[in-house]
């Protein structure tokens, strides 16, 4: 393993259960602690806890900060109610994807506010760069990369709440989904979000680094009664793209725009003005894009990143992301196709290897959590 | 088949030779510490009897959650035998891989390559390296 790997203050935590370790944009990272498809299991029918410390949690306050985001992010932020979380783009000139992130208007326990801006670890420095060359000298911003101080934990799955609840003695279950909250555990500040990444109900808690290892000793020990189990990034994939969620790097990249990806829910261009909303604007309408869809195999070979996706000998695709489904127990993919070959129930090959594996245009999400 | 006297590729295949009246015969698996690295196997793709595979060819391929990996050949011949009741017993790889999950077996025609395949202590040390 490289030494100039960055460790999360879970990292020891992990070698002692035995996880296998792999560098994940520069972090040594729990890839599983065992099998996979347990891992994804225990999440979809009890409970899994993901070290995400390697996630960037970005925070700035100051007078201009709302407007300074809102001028950033394709999502309104002007007006975001205190305690809300929403997912939001980071678009460049072009309207390109520079990242995916979560952005929290928070009040601090003092009553001021602040947004903290939770973005993927493999685009951090690049979101710092950007931030710094977008401010204004004369707003009136305090930004602050606070990733290396805290550590974020990830409990999902239909006993989440009720293991963070028991464990941490915070009341969880009245929470909106998508909102967040200044808290304590043990004494110390934290911030709780009702968010996740797994298609599950679920927290995330963002706690000062030398109280994650207590905090992780804690949950696993409320949960496992009910099944919890430590989760690494492994099972991470697979659940979030059975939840149909796009994965920078792979689904998005600067050479994607929201509408291809089909978050055009996540941009807002009406009476306002962001970096990329211009040319958003006119790709809106632009027939000749791409579209995102979910594919579904009924074989058993699985179709991996950059396989293409042809129909009657044409080359119409390229598969992003590709798994043994655990839930759905078949190969899944997402995948870039020409809009005219996009529509659900559209009849597919994916090239896997050299040969034609048959596979179906589905509805995304391929899993969605049974309603309450 | 005891692990300790079978020959190993790097690829992480192992090979045991059988000689009778000067035709020899190879059955070839994958090691354990290959099927754990794998985790999560959900498909293996065999060949066909009757296939020539060269040293160090492909012969199928073994697919799990992750990643797939290719199989490879320690030595040359012609395919007499594969284990079909593997592709819906994967299980088995992990339970008993140098025994009931063995994967097919050859007709040896080129052991060249014999000579450049680790033992098992050599093996176990590449193991560790990797591990």
């Amino acid at each position: 393993m490289d030494v100039a790997l960055a460790k999360t203050p879970l990292y020891e935590w992990h070698v002692e259960r035995n996880a296998r370790v792999v560098d994940f944009a520069g972090w040594a990272m729990p890839v599983q602690y065992g099998s996979i498809v347990e891992e994804h299991r225990a999440t979809r029918i009890a409970a899994g806890l993901l070290d995400i410390s390697h996630m960037g949690r970005l925070r700035f306050d100051g007078s201009d900060a709302e407007a300074f985001l809102d001028r950033l992010l394709t999502r309104r932020v002007v007006g975001l109610a205190p305690s809300l979380v929403r997912y939001s783009l980071m678009t460049n000139e072009k309207g390109g994807i520079l990242d995916d992130v979560l952005v929290y208007h928070m009040r601090s326990a003092g009553g001021e506010s602040f947004y903290l801006l939770v973005v993927n670890a493999s685009n951090r420095e690049k979101i710092v760069s950007w931030i710094d060359a977008q401010r204004r000298d004369d707003e009136e911003i305090g930004f602050r990369d606070e990733t290396r101080e805290a550590a974020m934990l990830a409990v999902q799955g239909p006993n989440a709440l009720a293991t963070v609840e028991e464990a941490l003695g915070l009341s969880i279950e009245p929470m909106k989904y998508y909102t967040a909250a200044v808290s304590e555990i043990g004494g110390q500040s934290a911030i709780v979000s009702r968010t996740g990444y797994t298609g599950e109900d679920g927290c995330e808690l963002i706690v000062p680094a030398d109280t994650a290892v207590s905090i992780a000793n804690r949950l696993l020990s409320a949960g496992e009664s009910c099944g919890l189990q430590p989760v690494g990034l492994g099972a991470r994939d697979t659940l979030r793209l059975e939840a149909g969620m796009p994965l920078y790097g792979h689904e998005l990249s600067e050479a994607i725009n929201p509408y291809e990806a089909g978050l055009g829910f996540a941009v807002q261009l009406k009476d306002r003005a962001f970096v990329g909303s211009a040319a958003l604007a006119n790709q809106k309408t632009n027939e000749d894009l791409r579209e995102r869809v979910g594919l579904q195999l009924d074989g058993k070979r699985v179709p991996r990143e950059n396989y293409p996706v042809v129909l009657r000998d044409e080359i119409v695709g390229t598969v992003t992301s590709g798994t043994f489904s655990p839930t759905l127990e078949r190969p899944i993919a997402m995948a870039y196709l020409r809009r005219d070959v996009a529509a659900v129930g559209t009849e597919v090959a994916v090239d896997i290897r050299g040969r034609p594996e048959p596979a179906r245009v589905v509805k995304l999400p391929f899993y969605s959590r049974p309603a309450n | 088949m005891n692990p300790e006297e079978l020959l190993y590729a790097e690829t992480h295949e192992w090979v045991h030779i059988t000689e009778e009246g000067g035709a020899k015969t190879a059955t070839v698996g994958i090691s354990a510490f290959a099927v754990e690295q794998l985790t999560d196997l959900v498909y293996m793709e065999l060949p066909e009897v009757g296939k020539q595979v060269a040293a160090g060819g492909e012969f199928g391929e073994v697919e799990s959650v992750k990643a797939v990996s290719p199989l490879y050949s320690p030595v040359g011949g012609e395919i007499i035998a594969v284990n079909s009741d593997l592709a819906d017993k994967l299980e088995t790889l992990g339970e008993d891989p140098y025994e009931v999950g063995w994967i097919i077996k050859l007709r040896v025609t080129d052991d060249s390559s014999l000579a450049k395949l680790l033992d098992h202590p050599a093996y176990q040390k590449q193991c560790a390296e990797e591990g």
